[in-house]
């Protein structure tokens, strides 16, 4: 009893210190006490590779004096017995937001509509966009926040690294202890580690609104930093603040794998290895996670199960979505097995109390202890530079431990304190009998009853039950404080009314409770339980045991992913209709052999040799289909529309492996992509040409060896015409024009400089992208659709000194045709699009004829995903519109734009020595007849018409299993979600949205 | 002017446009029809699903006297085309389209077809729709000889009508007025991948739905109850508008995707007394017993779609018409937009790669449509009696590769093929030819 009563006051008394000295004046007599406790013959958990048993373990104000066996306790120690429990190392929290106002967002139009702010709105000499915010400190914003404290204690953390998550530089993040002490006494490092991420959080200004703008501004910041310490002139509290930051742990919070790949290669351009906090699906591509490096910081959150019992609404839970319940907590065994160094963090769980349930589930999924031990305690306090005071239980380490009734991990353990600093938190009364049994239940003036008393912490539930004649069962009202006990109950009749009960515990054993009884009638007594025996009901578990990940992994994870991607193959196609688009033409009855990823012979009677060999015959062979103008395969955003140039972002940055419409494509023959920027500026930003290798990662979809492009943009989009404020330059196409003049002169005026004064000139990727275009390292696309602006961008090229390589769009191409022939510009089409702007007017099917027979090199582009899936038919129009001989049609969606994007050295005809990149179609390509049967890139075959039935098939048997299984973690009474459809998202040239908005919104949302 | 030039020139100056260019305004719609037409020894394709091979069209005052195999041509002052080894087609009909309801998309002067409110049952598209756009001119030389110009937006959008389009004004371009009643059916937004979740729940969202539904169950519960009161004390001009609903004189058609909400919708419309058309039905295939059981037409729209879900078979919306269509549910097909109608024969084109037979699926662009638009006994096959609205193309029509429009009569009328965008070509075309020289 008297412990009980000490960590009363303890609790209760905040002015009470242990002998340490402190600044703050007290109010009446000071109260300083040694502070000295020692915890005999407990089971200590010195770090996740060292247990003692019987051991002791010895506090003196907030630090450890000594832990270790056989030890004597000397005088003066408060001795508290932890006969048959066990000590632990406080948890760690290295992600958190514990302490830090609630960040307000801008009031931005409905998802984040663009405001036209330009420069920051902070007052002071900070940087000029307010998403860099270095200069952020959480140690000067910080406030214990009493009732998250108690939360986050109550779940056994005694620490966590405090992170302002707002902007993209945030700003450098603090190590506390969730002491209720004074804000003062609380910080174990006040400069953890500096922090990152891809969200903008909360800055007004418009720009960046897509994810390759955010990794843009964070490259130039870098660079920004460096050349700010090499000049005089300004003074930006933000960029020097960056550069302080520099020999910090560097923290990035990413959302999924892909963010994780993506922070990590701007890390290492830099130098530095970040840090990672992801979202928990690394193991969706693990081997590329590990590579990486990057120690992760880990949620324990997982995807709740989707409510399937309607079939028509299951539909709408994509196959990616079920996998991902299945396999997400096998997350962290996966990370292990990797051999990833990750800590694990409470951040995101929807509820803290979640924290040890799904722990456990990822234990029982593969994780060992020792590795989650670790993960909660040693990983985090090294990651935060806090491992000289916390994660682990030795002399001189800080006083943060737990004391629980059994092996942490275990289901049914009891933590029943949490020391911080030396400071004892009651989670669950340790001391308390357990009183949980049947009794005999005799009250004055009622007949015998009998008392069910069950529940968590010895007994917190009570039931009554009578047999008999007045046979009653019913549940009671039973509260408990210490020994002391009240009940309630009503047994409707005999009597009638509530019957109280107020006692105490008077006997051990057998188990006696005896005290007043009070009736409804008012009439008063004594009652008397005694225990007769122990409660057949086992105690329930806290969490549904979830069934254990079976399912396979496929590449890319979801819908038509491959559990094993397809292999190169030697491939004979046998007796086709060869379409080769060299100077042979259209062959009939010819082979093409296909090896090691290339195109070894195209012929007649061509040797099979080892070759698998696939009859063609009746059908037709021909190079893959090349769009020179798409936007799939990108994540956050294709355009970055804030500035009138935004040269500096790369679409690079963002391509997206998984996106369903690589495989929708191959299933229309493409196997080459040019994924452009979009056009809502005169210049935008810089092109990623890919081969759709469906299941290989973003970095390997790249066209290795190919030229640089970079997108450009004329008329209505650029001027804003139809979206927008209407306050972004510029607003007309005169003010395009100037757009491009003033551009081209800085970047010229920049290499000047540059050579001259080399590295001391501010490195601007912006200028480095227009000059690479001057020296002929890249190469310009350019939307556009009016003769007028097409006829001005030419003479501006002229004037400035710098070449188009491609009108793209260039509806009214067929006005100046004769212009663009002159001088060697390639133009890429729409077969039949018009009347959908005003600058569209007069755009006509026959353009590309037109352009054709003028000389120019003509390419039809898709911009659209559902159109490139049939690029064949559009190739088909020329026919139509124009006559345009087939086979030269044909070159208009493999031939010519494999020319205007400088890689018919590699694709675009079927000739011995290029890239395997071929289709089988079951018709004339060019007749809305045609299908593609087998679509091969580099001699795999991506896409197989038979084979893809198969893979439908095999979908829905996996989607029945996962079905069932969340229909029985359902009914075991799993938490569900309701199934909310997403549809697949979209890009076109136009489309604009804001990334950051987003992913807050989405956060928001869970 | 150019009906009296002598047929066999017809085809030679049109192809070739060798002659005179016209601006587009005067393109002038076609006269009467004056003398009796044979065209003989052409593939027929009748649109019912049947093929009349070397077959003779006889047609006279607008209207098909005979088509016959092999036919003699019985008088002598009968104007003859020989049509040996091309093919004649009805002419196609572009359903549920804002054709001459808009010119161009981006510019909200020439936005017709959306009024605002939820209930718009008094809308007609008729009186907006404009024979003077320049798009049906580029339609026409496609194929696409009738449409059906249909309001949109809110939930009951209004009446469409069915139009000709060669026409001088909308009186004249009238085939049916107020064939239709449109209406969609609520349904709870979809949310693109990822990102761009409802700031509300699902549950809020499907409770906002349920509130649309109830309003439409009371607005068509009201307009019925009015639609039998002899007078109203007070004319509602939505509810008058109702009248021919309920009475069966316009058809009902309902727009839904999904397959709850096609069973939802069908439902709904019975409680009426009404056997709706439903539009869109991307997911028709899952409720085609339910479909047939209720005898229910289908628009489907677009079959040059993606997949609705990252899971469904990457061909679904180019199978999912024949798939009803062989299933023996009327289907019509159709395409989104205006200008994009002139890609309406290739929508038909890839329903038929996909699975059904060539010739029901040009069925599904014309005599299907007819019948849901209530036109079938004077126009949507080549049959006799009926209006002589059908063209004769070089190759199979269906295919981009192959359809070559030569000749096309609309009610007789041998009308210009000529539009905007073959001015221009020509316009630059030889400008291009005389630098050459």
């Amino acid at each position: 009893m008297k412990k009980i009563l000490l960590a009363v006051v303890l609790v209760f008394s905040t002015t009470v210190l242990f002998a340490q000295q402190t600044t703050y004046p007290v109010n009446g007599s000071y109260d300083t006490r040694p502070g000295m406790f020692a915890f005999t013959n407990a089971t200590i958990v010195v770090n996740a590779n060292q247990t003692l048993t019987n051991a002791t373990l010895l506090i003196k104000g907030q630090t450890i004096q000594a832990v270790g066996a056989g030890m004597a306790v000397p005088k003066g120690y408060v001795v508290i017995d932890l006969k048959g429990k066990f000590i632990y190392p406080s948890l760690i929290d290295a992600f958190s937001s514990y302490g830090i106002p609630e960040v307000a967002t801008q009031a931005r139009g409905f998802g984040g509509a663009r405001q036209s702010v330009f420069v920051s709105t902070k007052k002071g000499a900070y940087n000029w966009n307010e998403a860099i915010r270095p200069e952020t400190s959480v140690k000067t914003i910080f406030s214990a926040d009493g009732k998250k404290a108690d939360e986050l204690r109550k779940v056994g953390f005694g620490s966590v690294n405090v992170i302002n998550r707002d902007g993209i530089a945030r700003g450098v993040s603090a190590a506390v202890t969730l002491n209720d002490a004074t804000d003062n006494n609380v910080f174990l490092k006040d400069q953890t580690a500096a922090n990152y991420s891809f969200n903008k959080g909360s800055s007004a200004n418009d720009y960046p609104t897509s994810l390759m703008g955010s990794i843009a501004l964070l490259r130039q910041t870098y660079y920004d930093a460096q050349w700010y310490g090499k000049q005089k002139e300004e003074y930006n509290i933000s960029l020097e603040e960056f550069g302080k930051q520099q020999n910090m742990p560097q923290i990035f919070e990413a959302d999924g794998w892909a963010n994780v790949l993506r922070a990590d290669k701007i890390g290492k351009e830099f130098g530095k290895q970040y840090i990672i906090k992801s979202t928990g699906d690394e193991y969706q591509r693990i081997s590329e996670v590990k590579a990486t490096g990057a120690t992760l910081i880990i949620p324990l959150a997982f995807p709740k199960a989707y409510d399937v019992e309607d079939p028509a609404e299951a539909r709408n839970i994509t196959l990616a979505q079920m996998k991902a319940w299945e396999m997400a907590p096998a997350n962290p065994a996966a990370l292990e097995k990797a051999g990833i160094k990750f800590a694990l963090t409470a951040f995101g769980l929807e509820n803290s109390r979640d924290f040890w349930a799904n722990i456990r589930t990822a234990i029982e999924n593969g994780l060992t202890e020792k590795q989650a031990l670790q993960s909660v305690t040693e990983v985090p306090a090294s990651i935060l530079g806090i491992s000289d005071k916390v994660g682990s239980l030795e002399k001189g380490k800080v006083a943060n431990f737990l004391i629980s009734s059994d092996n942490l991990f275990k289901n049914g353990n009891i933590i029943f304190e949490n020391w911080v600093q030396g400071k004892r938190f009651i989670v669950n009364k340790m001391d308390v009998a357990d009183v949980r049994g049947i009794y005999n239940l005799n009250v004055d003036g009622i007949s015998a009853l009998i008392l069910k008393i069950t529940g968590t912490g010895g007994g917190s539930v009570a039931a009554i039950e009578r047999t008999g004649v007045d046979s009653v069962k019913t549940t009671a009202t039973f509260s408990r404080n210490g020994d002391w006990v009240s009940i309630n109950f009503n047994l409707k009749k005999n009597p009638k009314g509530d019957v109280r009960l107020s006692g105490y515990l008077t006997a051990a054993n057998p188990l006696t409770f005896k005290g007043e009884s009070a009736l409804a009638d008012g009439s008063t007594g004594r009652f008397t339980a005694t225990f007769k025996e122990a409660s057949k009901e086992t105690p329930k578990p806290d969490e549904p045991k979830p069934s254990l990940a079976t399912g396979t992994l496929l590449y890319p994870f979801g819908a038509f992913g491959n559990a094993e991607l397809p292999k190169q193959e030697t491939v004979l196609l046998k007796n086709g209709t060869v379409w080769t688009n060299e100077k042979e033409g259209i062959l009939q009855n010819a082979d093409v052999l296909l090896e090691n990823g290339k195109i070894k012979a195209v012929g007649k009677n061509l040797p099979a040799g080892n070759a698998k060999v696939i009859d063609a015959t009746g059908k037709h062979i021909t190079p893959g289909i090349i769009d020179e103008h798409s936007h799939i395969a990108g994540s956050g955003g294709i355009n970055e529309g804030a500035q009138s140039v935004s040269a500096e972002v790369r679409i690079a940055d963002i391509i997206n492996s998984e996106d369903v419409n690589i495989y929708r494509q191959l299933a229309g023959g493409v196997t080459t992509s040019h994924i452009l920027h979009g056009s809502a500026n005169p210049i935008g930003g810089q092109s990623q040409l890919i081969k759709l290798r469906w299941g290989k990662s973003p970095e390997e979809l790249k066209f290795a060896g190919a030229d640089g492009f970079i997108k450009f943009a004329l008329g209505e989009n650029v001027k804003q015409s139809n979206f927008g404020t209407g306050l972004r330059f510029p607003v007309t196409r005169m003010g395009v024009e100037q757009t491009y003049i003033d551009e081209f002169t800085r970047a010229k005026e920049y290499a000047k400089a540059m050579s001259a004064k080399g590295n001391n000139v501010r490195r601007d990727l912006e200028l480095d992208a227009i000059v690479e275009i001057l020296n002929n390292k890249r190469f310009i696309t350019c939307h556009s659709y009016v003769q007028s602006e097409i006829n001005m961008l030419i003479h501006a090229a002229d004037s400035m000194g710098f070449k188009i390589n491609t009108f793209t769009h260039i509806l009214e191409g067929y006005k100046v045709a004769d212009k663009m022939k002159a001088h060697g510009i390639a133009g890429s089409t729409f077969s039949d699009w018009w009347a959908y702007k005003n600058e569209v007017a007069e755009a006509i099917p026959y353009n590309g004829k037109i352009m054709h027979n003028v000389g120019i090199t003509t390419a039809f582009n898709s911009d659209d995903a559902e159109m490139a899936r049939r690029l064949n038919q559009e190739a088909g129009k020329a026919v139509l519109y124009g006559g345009v001989p087939e086979e030269e049609a044909f070159k208009f969606v493999t031939l010519n734009p494999a020319k205007m994007l400088h890689i018919d050295g590699k694709v675009g005809s079927l000739k011995a020595g290029k890239d395997a990149d071929v289709v089988v179609w079951s018709a004339d390509p060019l007749s809305i007849y045609a299908k593609a049967e087998k679509t091969f890139v580099d001699g795999v075959a991506y896409w197989d018409i038979e084979k893809d039935a198969q893979v439908i098939k095999a979908q829905q048997i996996e989607k029945a299993r996962l079905i069932q299984k969340m229909l029985e973690s359902k009914s075991k009474g799993g938490r569900t979600q309701r199934p909310v459809s997403e549809a697949p998202r979209l890009y076109n040239c136009e489309t604009l949205e804001n990334y950051s908005a987003e992913l807050t919104e989405q956060e928001h949302a869970h | 002017m150019r009906t009296n030039i002598k047929p066999y020139m017809l085809s030679l100056v049109l192809s070739a446009c060798s002659l005179i260019c016209f601006a587009q305004a005067n393109i002038s719609p076609a006269k009467k029809q004056s003398k009796t037409i044979a065209i003989t020894g052409a593939t027929v394709h009748v649109g019912n699903g049947t093929i009349i091979e070397n077959g003779t069209i006889l047609f006279g005052n607008g209207k098909i006297i005979s088509v016959t195999t092999n036919g003699q041509v019985p008088q002598d002052d009968v104007l003859r085309i020989n049509a040996s080894g091309k093919h004649v087609y009805p002419g196609f009909i572009a359903a549920t389209t804002n054709l001459g309801l808009i010119e161009i998309e981006a510019v909200k002067a020439t936005l017709d077809f959306q009024e605002i409110g939820d209930f718009n049952s008094h809308i007609r598209s008729i009186v907006a729709y404009n024979t003077d756009s320049k798009v049906p001119a580029t339609l026409r030389s496609n194929g696409v000889l009738m449409a059906q110009p249909t309001p949109q937006g809110g939930v009951v959008s209004g009446s469409s009508s069915v139009v000709q389009l060669d026409a001088w004004n909308w009186e004249d371009a009238v085939i049916k007025t107020d064939d239709a009643m449109h209406m969609t059916w609520p349904v709870t937004p979809r949310f693109r991948g990822g990102f761009g979740r409802p700031q509300v729940s699902a549950e809020a969202l499907a409770e906002r739905t349920q509130t649309a539904i109830n309003q439409l169950t009371s607005f068509f519960a009201e307009a019925k109850a009015y639609s039998e009161m002899g007078k109203p004390e007070v004319i509602n001009t939505r509810f008058e508008a109702m009248k021919p609903v309920f009475s069966g004189t316009e058809k009902l058609f309902i727009a839904a995707d999904g397959q709850k909400d096609i069973v939802a919708a069908v439902n709904f419309a019975k409680k009426f007394g009404i056997t709706p058309v439903i539009t869109g039905a991307d997911e028709g295939y899952l409720v085609i017993d339910f479909l047939k059981n209720n005898n229910i037409s289908v628009v489907v729209k677009q079959p040059h779609a993606l997949p609705n879900n990252n899971d469904d078979d990457v061909n679904m919306p180019y199978k999912n018409a024949a798939i009803l269509a062989n299933a023996g549910i009327n289907v019509v097909v159709s395409i989104d937009g205006y200008w994009q109608q002139r890609n309406l024969p290739f929508m038909a084109g890839t329903v038929s790669a996909w699975g059904l037979d060539k010739e029901k699926a040009l069925s599904t662009i014309t005599l299907n449509a007819a019948k849901v638009m209530g036109v079938d006994k004077t126009t949507g096959s080549i049959e006799n009696g009926k209006d002589a609205t059908f063209f004769i193309s070089a190759g199979d029509a269906l295919d981009m590769k192959t359809n070559k429009v030569e000749q096309a009569f609309i009610q007789g009328r041998d009308i210009n093929l000529d539009n905007l965008h073959k001015q221009l070509d020509k316009k630059f075309s030889d400008k291009y030819e005389a630098e050459k020289k």
